[in-house]
């Protein structure tokens, strides 16, 4: 930490997938904060967010007390969180959202953490990482520590569903122009290609990875393939459980349709972090499906 | 049990406001849900179509649609339907209503049985710890997975809203009725 730079603290929700699956992702955007100033400390117990599209889908009324509980324990930190995944950012923001309108269904809620001693509040707030990369530390911070800078990298930027919508509660401005990981791309340098159904949902949300595997990889094929054909050299996002089917998926696709895909996909701090110095190694990069090519290593 | 829509509305009211759920009754069948829908270009999912089916009360027709569940809910429609209607969030109640009549996959009832056993939908194993220290991390994340009485507050929700009788979870065996055999249910 330097002169200028942020005295900040904020709670971690690390979910499943980053954690579990991809630490990279957990270990780069840690790294990140840590340059600025931001501190991370972990929600000790907890869980699953749970899921909005999966657990939402099966009972709103179990899925609102494990995200309740969650909250909770930022509550008891005293501290605003932050997450890497869209999946927890849809649940815990939807679940905090739905509990300040409805003081009824706190009530109940509450009714239930009582079982176990806790109370939801609804002190803390769910940030999402992108947007403390983007808003807190801020672009001209960003670009003052870009090192090796992205100039000949084209970027597929793809968001996810649950950072952008329903915007009336994600309150990030329009679901259809969206400018927030355009900004943290070109920042590196990098340019940002347009590229046919560039808002299209990777496939996996909603359960539908679950109910139907290689069908919903048919639209992460259809995605990879509009970013390919637009000339992009990677594909840049902010979510953890997208990660998971845009490249583990690859390696599914490839053994369910015969393709050959092998398209970097990257996590926003992933990709911020190498273009800030970062080693491959240090963002998790060389322990995932697909391989970055030299182009983003250099 | 009343009609689909007057259950729509009871049971997604208590979490999202009856008003919200009432948009559905505003549905013109334009069909800008369906032209927009990921879902739509690759599987059988109508959106349109499943909301004249909800008007229509066809509950059982709904309920038996493997389409129902390939929503990826990704809220394209929800945000440009020209009536406002709170399209996917009816969309989640209505399979949440499907889901409490016994109309719920093996795999989706599995994930149910990963977070009662872990407390996570994706839990960790050895391997995924090696990765961890790989990145300089603690080998395991200080997740419910981790502390025992942490999982069993999230088990206890589980119980209280009677989420494990919706599975068919047996405690003994920590896994779905019938699925220590490894047969399929």
């Amino acid at each position: 930490m330097t002169d200028g730079d942020l005295d900040l603290t904020y709670a971690y929700f690390l979910g499943c997938i980053t954690p579990n699956r991809y630490p990279g992702i957990e270990a780069a955007t840690k790294r990140i904060f840590k340059e600025f100033g931001i501190e991370t400390k972990e929600m000790v117990g907890a869980s699953c967010c749970p899921a909005p599209g999966v657990f939402g889908s099966f009972d709103m009324h179990t899925w609102l007390p494990v995200a309740a509980r969650n909250l909770s324990i930022a509550e008891e930190m005293e501290l605003e969180i932050y997450v890497t995944c869209n999946g927890c950012y849809g649940s815990l923001q939807e679940a905090d959202h739905l509990l300040k309108e409805h003081p009824k269904l706190k009530e109940r809620v509450n009714k239930v953490l009582s079982e176990f001693g806790r109370e939801y509040k609804g002190t803390t707030k769910v940030n999402h990482s992108i947007v403390i990369l983007h808003d807190i530390i801020g672009l001209d911070k960003l670009k003052e520590r870009i090192t090796k800078p992205m100039n000949d990298v084209n970027v597929a930027v793809h968001y996810g569903c649950h950072f952008l919508k329903p915007r009336e509660v994600r309150g990030h401005g329009s679901s259809e122009t969206p400018y927030i990981l355009e900004d943290l791309v070109k920042v590196t340098g990098a340019k940002e290609v347009d590229y046919k159904d560039k808002l299209m949902c990777c496939g996996a949300g909603g359960g539908n990875r679950t109910a139907d595997t290689p069908q919903s990889l048919e639209w992460t094929r259809q995605k990879l393939v509009n970013a390919i054909m637009a000339g992009c050299d990677c594909m840049v996002h902010p979510c953890a459980f997208c990660h998971l089917q845009l490249d583990r998926g690859q390696a599914e696709m490839n053994k369910t349709f015969g393709t050959n895909f092998n398209f970097p996909i990257l996590y926003a701090t992933q990709f911020l972090g190498l273009a800030m110095g970062l080693s491959e190694k240090e963002c998790g990069l060389d322990i995932q499906t697909t391989t970055m090519p030299e182009k983003l290593l250099k | 049990m009343g009609t689909l829509y007057e259950d729509i509305v009871a049971y997604g009211g208590e979490v999202f406001g009856e008003e919200h759920m009432e948009t559905l009754r505003e549905c013109v069948q334009c069909g800008k849900c369906t032209g927009g829908c990921p879902s739509g270009r690759n599987t059988a999912l109508r959106t349109r179509k499943l909301f004249q089916m909800a008007l229509l009360d066809l509950r059982e027709e709904i309920f038996n649609a493997p389409e129902l569940w390939f929503c990826s809910t990704c809220f394209t429609c929800y945000e440009r339907c020209p009536k406002g209607v709170k399209t996917t969030d009816i969309i989640r109640i209505i399979r949440n209503l499907a889901a409490k009549e016994g109309h719920m996959s093996v795999p989706h009832r599995m994930i149910g049985v990963y977070v009662l056993k872990t407390g996570h939908a994706v839990p960790i194993g050895p391997d995924q710890m090696k990765l961890r220290e790989a990145v300089g991390l603690e080998s395991q994340p200080p997740t419910t997975q981790k502390y025992k009485e942490q999982l069993e507050q999230v088990q206890t929700i589980f119980k209280t809203t009677n989420y494990d009788a919706m599975i068919d979870f047996d405690w003994n065996t920590m896994n779905l009725r019938g699925m220590e055999k490894g047969g399929k249910k």
